[in-house]
């Protein structure tokens, strides 16, 4: 047997992955991370301690069997790692590239103790990767149920639930309001990020299942939730619409000319193509000086994007400072590394008219933090006299989202105080058959929250409609015990625990 | 869903034509005030457009389209009977109240002439005593005249040059339909947005309730990117899901205008482009440079015809 490792025997650095050079790619949209090839992959995989106690497990929000798939990395069996992983992660190749590792697996890796934790993400995209590269899916055998599922919203959310329930039989139709499917994936996340190719190739795995995608199609205004229970034939329907209705600043100014929210910059250049103006229709404001307030992952794919269409300047404003920074570590470090600007604890208090209507600049003050608030955070309070401005000719939005108003305004589901989609812990909502998930529910999330939670939905919905897996034990809607190929509600069978 | 196609088409004049698409789906759950999100093909722009109308038994959307930008001067010239739209969503936007007054005044300028009507014929089922006020720039661009007289009591139709119907702004004949009826309880006034501000101004003294349907630009119509927020009142609303009809008395035409200038000038190089290019007798192949860019139907529209009663892209 092999010798057991320990912390003293692995490889004390972690493999770094082989990126674009920050000036080449500043200038185009491929992808800025390349990935590991497998020498890469065995390396960090024998930095893997396989903890008896598996903290990283926990710390997924989908308990992917980590030291599982990284020991089957190990063995060289990358079809086995692939089968760990898409046991749980419908998407390893997207979850790889853009899960916030560094708060999650990775922040309670053992080795991350006392060395750099294992690079989880990078190893899981390269499982990803090669499945992809390979052909490979896991496509089970499936027994048609006569169930119809309707899923609104193809974004994360949405295809995980859509997954899970085709591979439990039922008949299911994807709605998707662009002509497109993906969601954020599609629209937000740039392609130097995550690559076009990736979505389509998980997209056609999902198609294998049998799921259908109709895309063109306004759930609430086409037809309502209601009537795809009552007139469709739909006997459940999943709701992950995504969060959507980006805030304005509400500041003087914010209707200028070259003042406009993240998403419509992201989704002019990714989905629609406005940065191969004028092979493609839609037109792109090309700033030369661009200021993007806030500085989660949307602010900074914002930055990054403006660098590649050629800004001469990038700036980022943020009220609080780097540590509170909500973007991933990787993300902020990109973002430096091509040149952005920052500017910690500055927040904005106007935009500055040309005097025709567009922006000239932006007025700041400079902020430091004071006592802590609800959240914890210290709360940042504006320094007296420190007002100052700057040019730009482009000012992005970037601080968030409120809930999109279509699913409230259509149809009879609650919704909460803050207007998102009210579920109990099984994630229904107030209609019979009706469940929703992601950043409807939540307010903007994860990629990978919002998958989990449509495999919650998923689970809960075959609870409701009384499906059975017989190859499974059946652990409930909300976990816990296990009862083995039985509908929680027909206590009928003795609970056994699963060791 | 995918598959829009094209069942008829009917030009009203050089500029001015109207597709009738098949959406069986849609024309069941449209109602007036809404708007659909066309894109002509895969490398086309989203573009708003209002429904004219709709036709439940032929299971049909109606659109009046005026050629102004790269993105309707191409459907102009490609979209015939027999092809299809690469994507058509919607119903979009909150359906227009139809109120329960007994007096209203429905105003179209140009384009908004076909907006107008599902409404008109609307209030017209609901039991009102309906009052068109329709303004062209001149003869030839008068259409639907008929369609109204049908659907209305009365028809004012205004022309600039008087060469049908009065001679005149479109305020001029509200102007005539206020002296004329001293209860109209309601207004509702679709058009360029000059129009419309100009119509509010009208109403305003005698604080009729008036409608009025912006056109910002758009590009989701979900209400994920902002593009098409108005300021109306205090508050900054979206257009796609909050309107796209508002208090004509709160609205904040000014900034509308502004804002619908965006891409002036992407929108001018786009349409010289596009024009060279269906000059040349072997245009190059697609991702070549043969699909040029535009913005929506809206904004050269009112940069490239001032005249306020005739440059309504009407949605
Ligand atoms: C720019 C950007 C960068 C991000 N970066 C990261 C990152 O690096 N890592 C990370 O973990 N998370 C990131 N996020 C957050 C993450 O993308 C989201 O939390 C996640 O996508 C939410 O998934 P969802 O399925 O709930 O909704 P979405 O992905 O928003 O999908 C919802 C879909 O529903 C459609 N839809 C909406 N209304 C209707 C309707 N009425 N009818 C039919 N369809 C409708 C929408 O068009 C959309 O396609 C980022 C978000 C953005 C915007
Ligand atoms: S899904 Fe995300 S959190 Fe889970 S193992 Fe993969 S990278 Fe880590
Ligand atoms: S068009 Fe994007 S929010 Fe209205």
């Amino acid at each position: 047997m092999a010798k057991k490792k320990t912390i003293r025997t692995i490889p004390q650095e972690r493999t770094p992955m082989r990126e674009q050079d920050a000036l080449v790619r500043a200038g185009n949209f491929e992808e800025v991370a390349r990935g590991y090839n497998l020498e890469d992959a065995l390396r960090e995989s024998e930095r893997c301690l396989l903890c008896p106690d598996q903290p990283c497990i926990a710390g997924c929000p989908v308990g992917i069997d980590i030291p599982g798939f990284i020991r089957k990395i190990g063995e060289k069996n990358l079809r086995g790692a692939y089968d760990i992983l898409t046991d749980t992660n419908l998407l390893p190749s997207v979850c790889g590239r853009v899960c916030p590792q560094e708060t999650q697996c990775e922040g309670v890796c053992t080795v991350g103790e006392s060395l750099e934790a294992v690079a989880i993400g990078r190893l899981e995209r390269f499982v990803g990767d090669t499945a992809i590269k390979e052909g490979w899916s896991n496509i089970p055998y499936i027994e048609a149920n006569g169930f119809h599922v309707g899923i609104v919203g193809s974004g994360p959310a949405g295809m995980a639930c859509a997954a899970d329930m085709a591979k439990a039989g039922c008949d299911v139709t994807v709605y998707e309001a662009f002509h497109q499917p993906g969601g954020v994936l599609r629209y937000g996340i740039p392609d130097f990020r995550l690559p076009n190719a990736v979505i389509d190739a998980e997209i056609e795995n999902l198609k294998k299942l049998g799921i259908k995608f109709e895309c063109n199609t306004l759930v609430g205004r086409l037809f309502t939730i209601e009537q795809m229970i009552d007139e469709m034939g739909f006997h459940a329907v999943f709701v992950g619409v995504g969060a959507g209705y980006p805030t304005m600043l509400n500041i003087p100014g914010d209707s200028l000319n070259g003042v406009l929210s993240a998403n419509e910059l992201l989704t002019r250049c990714n989905l629609m193509h406005a940065r191969d103006f004028p092979n493609f229709d839609t037109p792109l404001p090309i700033g030369r000086r661009v200021a993007v307030v806030g500085a989660g992952n949307t602010a900074m794919d914002a930055m990054r994007v403006s660098i590649r269409l050629g800004a001469e300047k990038v700036y980022c404003i943020y009220r609080r400072s780097r540590t509170e920074a909500p973007a991933r570590v990787e993300e902020v470090h990109h973002a430096e590394q091509e040149g952005v600007d920052f500017h910690w604890l500055t927040n904005p208090v106007s935009v500055l008219n040309d005097g025709t209507g567009s922006v000239r600049g932006m007025r700041c003050v400079r902020m430091e933090l004071g006592a802590p608030d609800e959240s914890g955070r210290r709360r940042p309070v504006p320094v007296a006299d420190s007002e100052f401005d700057f040019e730009a000719d482009l000012i992005v939005y970037a601080i968030g989202t409120n809930a999109n108003p279509i699913m409230g305004q259509t149809s009879e589901m609650k919704l909460n105080k803050w207007g998102y989609i009210g579920v109990d812990e099984t994630l229904a909502t107030s209609v019979a058959g009706v469940f929703a998930g992601g950043d409807i529910v939540t307010g903007a999330a994860t990629v990978i929250e919002a998958m989990g939670a449509g495999r919650k939905a998923a689970r809960s919905m075959k609870a409701y409609l009384g499906i059975r897996d017989p190859a499974l034990p059946y652990c409930g809607a909300t976990g816990g015990e296990a009862l083995f190929g039985i509908d929680e509600r027909e206590r009928n069978f003795a609970r056994v625990r699963v060791a | 869903m995918s598959n829009f196609e094209i069942v008829a088409r009917e030009d009203f004049s050089d500029v001015t034509y109207l597709l009738e698409v098949r959406h069986p789906m849609m024309a069941r759950a449209a109602k007036p005030g809404q708007f659909v999100i066309v894109m002509q093909n895969e490398q086309g722009e989203r573009i708003p457009l209002t429904i004219a109308d709709f036709d439940r038994n032929k299971g049909t959307i109606t659109l009046v389209i005026q050629a102004v930008g790269k993105t309707t001067r191409q459907m102009q010239q490609e979209c015939q009977v027999g092809t299809s739209l690469y994507g058509m969503v919607g119903p979009m936007g909150i359906p227009s109240p139809i109120s329960h007054a007994k007096k209203v005044l429905c105003v179209g300028g140009g384009l908004g002439v076909a907006p107008i009507f599902p409404q008109a014929r609307g209030f017209k089922e609901s039991g009102a005593y309906v009052i068109a006020v329709l303004g062209f720039r001149n003869k030839d661009l008068v259409f639907w005249e008929n369609k109204f007289r049908e659907c209305c009591d009365e028809l004012i139709l205004c022309t600039n040059d008087g060469s049908a119907g009065m001679k005149g702004m479109i305020t001029d004949g509200i102007k005539v339909a206020l002296a004329g009826h001293a209860n109209i309880e309601e207004v509702v006034a679709i058009g360029p947005p000059v129009m419309m501000k100009a119509c509010a101004d009208a109403t305003r003294p005698y604080k009729i309730k008036t409608m009025v349907s912006v056109n910002p630009i758009m590009v989701d119509g979900t209400g994920m990117c902002g593009g098409c927020r108005v300021k109306v009142g205090d508050e900054v609303k979206f257009a796609c899901v909050d309107g796209p009809d508002f208090d004509g008395h709160l609205v904040d035409f000014d900034d509308l205008m502004l804002r619908l200038q965006r891409h002036k000038n992407d929108e001018k190089l786009a349409h010289e482009r596009w024009s060279e290019n269906c000059r040349m007798t072997n245009p190059p192949g697609p991702g070549a440079g043969d699909v040029l860019a535009g913005g929506t139907a809206a904004q050269s529209d009112v940069l490239e015809l001032p005249d306020p009663s005739e440059d309504a892209p009407g949605g």
